[in-house]
């Protein structure tokens, strides 16, 4: 009988050569005379074991990594893959600490089976939260999703279902779901993660956002740097649609819904959902002013429910399981889990899915194995690139969305960027001000003009011109920033910014940045 | 002092909501539901700094300058995109907004340095204004910061400058250019602090798709799009509210002045026509008014071999007086008439026509609009009661699917057109019937549904099976039939119109529209709540024109498309004051308000008011006067405004009339190629110099008011009265006013009208009188002026001026967009630099089959002359038609038409000529010619400027 192999086709694996392992094994494989039933699943998220290879046995599946493409020789000679005394050997993967000690819902699915095949998604109880809702009204798929307390998981956390309600409740021709991957906070990679192991959830909670408020048309608008998520998903629709999963008549359900892939501008603007819109309808991604809500007037001006891949993924656990069930993860008013990706300088990085509520230190310190270089770790950036700088001695704040925000910072979409003692949080600061330069749509003045200004003023206080007088300046400019901007792009930059200068201010005042 | 229009920020809400109460800074304040914060507080006389807002565009909310706190919300919203909530209050001063509105415009400023002093727009300019407001004089942020000061200037543009320095990234003339103009021209490249307006593909203003409304200059709330003549000149000091002088549309303006120079034509916002909107013509294209080619003596010569002669008015109106009077006394009192122009005033045209009746003694008197729109008023009056379109412009906006007819308004109706597209972008549906492929067949963002591309000649068959279709598949509304129109004559026409001679497939071989096509068009327009058709000269001018305006009010009232706003007839009208030319009874057989000579009772009223006996029989027309000259029966003419050498058809025989005339007296304001055969010349008056009214294609009456003194020291109505008095009719007016009052005395669809209430109300929609002293936006509301609807058969009768052997090809003609009419005013500006010659379209396989390529000469023959023309090849026109504009007089496109003419009104078949095109090496012997004769005869004028 076959011996089933797994090797992550993922972006992060085949970045570290996981197409050229899984070349080698199969190239092994005839040469041994093995009979070898070679997989691609998608990742399990420990990006700092990748390749990582797996082997279906039957006390279930052991994992070796990383397994570089040098590696594979040696892997066979030591008897992989039946059984092998290897130093890549991790044993099984489920006991793995790192993943033994996660609560995964949304990515339970995630690198378990071949992420394009139907047959392992319904297997693994795939489609289910789909078929219960298709027993429901609208009003009560809504009433489960309010009940469950999600809330978007792109970083805004807007409750869900309220958001559905709204879009319900707004007579129109025509409603649209939108699910935003234009993925672009610096060190997160969840929705891509997501979109690459488990394509079809997603369909699936778009299928039921469909269901729940009366829109027979969806897009994805999908990040232009996923080229391999766009293959993925693009099968994956292709394959759904074969089986009846999407188009007219669904699943003889007497409902519709059309699903269609669209490939970002490659603007981190067009993330917010406003932008997103207008780019999708084909124009400049330009914010756009709220109200209207998109649940009002969105895509084309019609109601939109407009969500982040991680949000409409839950929806398909909270409809398999319950809104009792997903609600009884978390803590406060986060509820359900929070998959929170590791990055930066770090000794393992990864996406951990934990109910809210764990500590900081403990994803940094305990999963994350402190920084990579060994160095003592300095600051966290929580939340992408808009969000506050932690010094280490803040880190045991819970993650949940309201204690992040009392302690200054923010959750966002769940990244977590770590930074050692040689971190210049200066320069950090200014880059906080470029990006938002770069990367600003341009419409509203404050961020358009006053990004610019801003890494001028911090380069004058780094040069030691003038510096209080632009320490105050700087002050002024991101209050004008924050409570003037058009959208979040302009108004969360500060927030970098002013935590830097708040908790390492000794920073700025040893000299110019070093920009390079 | 000159002062800008108020601007309220934002637009009023479209539809008028219940009342909404709220309080700003503590003021109560009531306005419609749907009004932002921004407009409910200007309207209260409450300031709120702004920079990106303007009513003239919805808001955007980008410069983060109007913001204001609202109790129980967090933040601050901009007051320009936060509507307006019952028990709202809003604050719009606190310390902290002032600190906020401070740092946002000073970080404007860190790109914009103050430097008013050395500014075109110091005094005009919102930046400077805002940054006053709030108290910012100069910026915190050092000037070696990134900035944008050394960007390009493009000055490509002959009426504008874009200076990118300048620009403060509002996105205003983007939104103008897309939401109101609707060209989409204009887009902000690049995003972040690298944002910038660019036009088209990276391209300069000239090289883009920009059709220079101005609409961007006007919004503009810096110097970055400018002007050109305030650039040179400096900004206006005074306005004087006025009316465009171009197309039907009748825009009105605020001609902006420093002393007497006109320095810039700002559309009125209040202006019921055009509501702010322009195009390049109105805006900028008023150079002519002060060229040198005008002429502000009046000249007199006995032959037209001889020089002319600067002399006194006295001595002019004399010698004019005398000369007509001799050939009276010589050839008879109806040997001489006049002609009245569409582009003068009601006043004017009313006064000339008075004068042929009263002081010619006869009725020899018509109008241009005899060669344009003569059958709109015949079939207008015929089926529905009344010589006019049915609608106000604004109706559109309520229009479902919108048919248009034989007409091009991006072309030749801009300011409307840019309204019908927005309508067409909300979701109205459209249908083209023309034998071209026009801008509204497949524009940007303008897509017809159906381009019923029929041949030159076959409107009628066309209309016809799109009735045909309505009634024989069920789809009229047989309600508003039977309630409102005449039933004996519906059943024959319901008869006749469903024989199968008109149905799609019979027609088709006629028209060479697919039946399919007509019937799915039918079926659309038969189905859509509100069905407005609009219609120019593509309908009128054919040998059966009438015929089609008849089979056109069919069709409305079959759809039961009458009577309401959204819907209607709406005849497209070339020039400024077709509308009141033909109003103003300037017709042979029609006394003012089109009533017929031959009326006793009609005559009376002017007889008794005038003073004179009025001739009972119907005066000649223009044609019959042309007929009459060549046979030595008709010898002396005043013509004031028109220029009949260039305009009518068959320039050989207009030519030959011409020179028979004894005594030719043309009123203009250039030496018009007319003017080349005449003996008298007297100096007219640009719509600038004289007060009048000008009345537009939907009937709006607007009044002309004097903006700088006549250059020729008298208005042209003042000219005309002087004539007659000479003549020995005494006339007596100190103010076109006065002429009015006379009018709405004479005439009951004017009873109401008056120059007083024109200032009260801006402008007046006739019918305006006892029952509707304000005026009347929509006709035949209850029922048709005529009573009951008429349905007139409208049999189909082929054009005798069909492809021949010898002629195998159809010419049609149009216009274009930068250039008006004969061009006489438009050629003298830089609009010339858009357009600067008349060229033939013509498809690739007739070019292919002759082997013409573009930019070759091409010769065009027909049976009455031939011309020559560079050839343009383009998939635009069908194969087996060819197209031009009439622009430029050495086109010569009328020497190729023919004398054909619309069977009731004989409005010239301009729109279909047998030809063949070859190609040529040079232009024609008649284009040599009158080359020469024009130099002969601008020699002469010399002559008479160098006594």
């Amino acid at each position: 009988m076959a011996i089933r192999v797994y090797v992550p086709m993922d972006t992060t694996a085949c970045a570290l050569g996981a197409d050229e392992v899984a070349a080698l094994i199969r190239q092994q494989a005839i040469t041994r005379g093995l009979d070898v039933d070679l997989v691609r699943n998608g990742s399990r998220g420990m990006f700092w074991l990748e390749p990582m290879v797996e082997v279906e046995t039957e006390a279930g599946r052991h994992a070796y990594g990383p397994v570089m493409p040098a590696d594979v020789g040696a892997l066979f000679e030591a008897g992989f893959p039946t059984a092998a005394q290897s130093p890549l050997a991790l044993g099984k993967t489920e006991q793995i600490p790192y993943f033994e000690r996660q609560q995964r819902l949304t990515f339970a699915r995630a690198g378990v089976g071949d992420s394009l095949s139907i047959d392992d998604y319904v297997n693994q109880a795939g489609f289910e939260g789909l078929q219960r809702a298709l027993t429901l009204t609208p009003q009560q798929i809504v009433d489960e999703v309010k009940e469950s307390g999600l809330r978007g998981r792109g970083g805004a956390a807007f409750p869900t279902g309220i958001k559905w309600q709204t879009v319900l409740d707004t007579p129109a021709t025509q409603k649209y779901i939108v699910c935003n991957a234009d993925e672009g906070d610096s060190g997160t990679f969840a929705d891509r993660l997501l979109m690459e192991a488990d394509p079809y959830q997603l369909i699936e909670g778009m299928l039921i956002a469909g269901l729940a408020v009366g829109a027979t048309e969806g897009y994805v608008y999908l990040r232009s740097e996923y080229p391999l998520v766009a293959k993925i998903f693009s099968e994956a629709m292709r394959r759904a649609r074969a089986a009846g999963y999407l188009g007219e008549n669904l699943l003889d359900s007497g409902q519709d819904f059309t699903l269609a892939l669209r490939i970002g501008a490659g603007a981190y603007i067009c993330g917010e959902e406003t932008s997103m819109l207008d780019s999708l309808e084909g124009k400049r991604g330009l914010i756009r002013y709220k109200p209207p809500l998109p649940a009002i007037e969105g895509l084309m001006g019609k109601p939109t429910v407009v969500n982040n891949v991680l949000t409409l993924g839950a929806v398909s656990t909270v409809l398999e399981k319950g809104a009792a069930f997903y609600r009884d993860f978390g803590t406060g008013r986060s509820r359900g889990t929070i998959s929170v990706q590791l990055a930066g300088n770090i000794s393992r990085g990864g996406m951990v899915e934990l109910a809210f509520g764990e500590s900081l230190r403990t994803l940094i310190e305990d999963f994350g194995g402190g920084t990579a270089t060994g160095r003592p770790a300095r600051a966290a950036q929580v939340g992408g690139p808009l969000g506050a700088y932690l010094p280490a001695h803040l880190w045991d704040v819970p993650l949940d969305y309201e204690a992040l925000i009392e302690a200054g910072g923010m959750l966002g979409h769940g990244g977590i960027v770590v930074f050692d003692d040689e971190v210049d949080m200066a320069a950090q600061a200014r880059f906080a001000m470029e990006f938002c330069a770069v990367e600003s749509c341009g419409k509203c003045t404050p961020c358009r003009v006053g990004s610019v200004r801003g890494v001028e003023v911090i380069d004058r206080i780094l040069a030691d011109d003038n510096r209080e007088f632009n320490f105050a300046l700087l002050e002024e400019l991101c209050d004008t920033m924050e409570y003037g901007s058009l959208c979040a792009m302009g108004g969360l930059t500060p927030f970098p910014v002013r935590s830097a200068v708040k908790h390492f201010k000794s920073d700025f005042l040893c000299g110019p940045v070093n920009t390079h | 002092m000159y002062q800008p229009q108020p601007d309220f920020g934002t637009p009023a809400p479209i539809t008028i909501g219940v009342p909404v109460q709220l309080t700003v800074n503590g003021q109560a304040v009531t306005v419609p539901t749907g009004t932002s914060i921004m407009r409910a507080a200007l309207l209260a006389g409450i300031k709120v700094p702004k920079l990106c807002a303007t009513d003239k565009l919805d808001a955007f909310g980008s410069c983060r300058v109007c913001l204001v706190e609202i109790a129980g919300r967090k933040g601050y919203p901009a007051s320009c995109t936060t509507l307006v909530e019952d028990g709202m209050e809003v604050v719009t001063e606190s310390k902290r907004l002032t600190a906020l509105r401070k740092n946002v415009v000073e970080l404007y400023v860190s790109d914009h340095p103050l430097d008013c002093d050395h500014c075109s727009a110091n005094g005009d300019c919102e930046l400077q204004d805002t940054a006053a407001a709030v108290g910012v004089t100069a910026s915190r942020y050092d000037f070696d910061g990134a900035n944008h000061q050394d960007a390009a200037i493009d000055d490509s543009n002959p009426y504008f400058a874009f200076d990118p320095s300048q620009c403060i990234v509002c996105y205003r003339c983007v939104r103008a250019c897309d939401d109101v103009q609707g060209t989409f021209a204009l887009t902000v490249d690049g995003r972040g602090f690298e944002s910038k307006v660019v036009a088209g593909q990276i391209e300069s203003f000239m090289d883009s798709d920009c059709v220079s409304c101005g609409a961007c200059v006007d919004n503009c709330p810096t110097e970055a799009l400018q002007e050109k003549s305030i650039l040179e000149l400096g900004l206006p000091v005074r306005k004087v509210t006025t009316t465009c002088a171009y197309c039907g549309v009748g825009c009105s303006f605020e001609a902006e002045l420093k002393g007497d120079q006109v320095i810039r034509m700002t559309p009125d916002k209040a202006g019921h026509a055009n509501e702010g909107h322009a195009c390049i013509k109105g805006r900028f294209a008023f150079g002519y008014a002060t060229h040198k080619d005008r002429i502000t003596k009046p000249m007199i010569r006995d032959s037209i071999s001889d020089a002319w002669r600067e002399v006194s008015w006295d001595e002019a109106i004399a010698y004019a007086a005398r000369r007509l009077r001799e050939i009276q006394a010589e050839h008879g009192p109806d040997s001489i008439g006049g002609i009245t122009s569409s582009r003068c005033t009601n006043e004017e045209t009313f006064l000339v026509q008075k004068m042929v009746r009263a002081a010619f003694g006869n009725n020899n008197v018509d109008t241009c609009a005899r060669v344009c729109h003569s059958p709109t008023g015949y079939g207008l009056k015929t089926t529905l009661g009344e010589s006019a379109g049915t609608q106000a412009f604004n109706s559109v906006d309520k229009s479902d699917c919108i048919m248009i007819i034989g007409a091009n308004p991006t072309e030749a109706h801009p300011v409307f057109a840019s309204r019908l597209k927005r309508r067409v972008r909300e979701g109205a549906r459209v249908i083209v019937a023309d034998p071209r492929k026009i801008d509204l067949v497949s524009g940007v963002h303008v897509k017809a549904d159906h381009h019923l591309q029929l041949r030159p000649g076959s409107n009628v068959a066309l209309i016809n099976a799109l009735a045909h279709v309505v009634i024989s598949e069920g789809l009229e509304d047989r309600a508003y039939i039977e309630a409102r129109c005449e039933m004996p004559a519906y059943l024959k026409w319901r008869d006749f119109i469903t024989g199968e001679e008109n149905s799609p497939e019979a027609t088709e071989r006629s028209t060479g529209v697919p039946a399919s096509e007509v019937r799915a068009a039918a079926r659309l327009f038969a189905s859509v709540p509100n069905g407005a058709i609009y219609y120019g000269l593509g309908v009128t001018e054919h040998s059966q024109g009438s015929t089609m305006v008849m089979g056109i009010a069919n069709l409305a009232m079959a759809t039961g498309n009458l009577g309401r706003e959204g819907v209607g007839v709406n005849p497209l009208r070339g020039q400024n004051n077709v509308q009141g030319s033909c109003d103003m009874g300037s017709f042979p057989h029609e006394l003012p308000g089109y009533r017929h000579v031959s009326d006793p009772a009609v005559r009376a009223l002017f007889e008794s008011e005038w003073g004179v006996e009025i001739q009972p029989e119907p005066g000649l027309r223009i044609p019959n006067m042309f007929d009459a000259a060549v046979n030595g029966d008709f010898k002396g003419m005043y013509v004031q405004g028109e220029d009949m050498a260039q305009s009518d058809p068959n320039t050989h025989h207009v030519e030959a009339a011409l020179k028979s005339l004894d005594c030719l007296i043309v009123q203009d304001l250039f030496l018009n190629e007319t003017a080349r055969f005449a003996h008298v010349f007297l100096p007219g008056s640009s719509f600038l110099e004289k007060n009048g009214t000008f009345t537009n294609a939907e009937r709006r009456i607007s009044p002309v008011r004097k903006a700088i003194d006549s250059l020729c020291g008298m208005e042209d109505w003042e000219v005309t009265m002087a004539l007659s008095n000479a003549l020995g009719y005494k006339m007596d007016y100190s103010h076109p006013s006065e002429i009015m009052d006379e009018i709405a005395r004479l005439t009951p669809t004017f009873h109401g009208v008056s120059y007083d209430k024109l200032d009260e109300l801006g402008s007046i929609q006739w019918p305006c009188n006892e029952g509707a002293p304000e005026g009347t936006p929509t006709m035949h509301v209850d029922e048709f002026v005529r009573g009951q609807g008429y349905f007139a058969i409208t049999g189909f009768v082929p054009t005798e001026e069909r492809s021949t052997r010898r002629f195998p090809l159809l010419l049609t003609t149009g216009r274009i967009l930068s250039q008006y009419n004969v061009g006489a005013q438009t050629r003298r500006t830089p609009n010339s630099q858009f357009y600067s010659e008349d060229v033939l379209e013509i498809h690739p396989f007739d070019a292919e089959e002759r082997g013409i390529v573009e930019g070759d000469w091409v010769g065009i023959n027909s049976r009455a002359g031939d011309t020559v023309l560079h050839a343009v090849v383009t998939p635009n026109v069908q194969p087996g038609v060819v197209y031009t504009t009439f622009h430029f007089p050495l086109t010569g496109a009328n020497v190729v038409t023919t004398d054909n003419s619309d069977w009731a009104t004989n409005c010239p078949e301009y729109k279909v000529t047998a030809v063949q095109v070859t190609r040529v090496t040079q232009p024609s012997a008649w284009q040599a010619e009158q080359k020469e004769f024009n130099r002969k005869q601008l020699g002469f004028l010399e002559k008479a400027r160098m006594q």
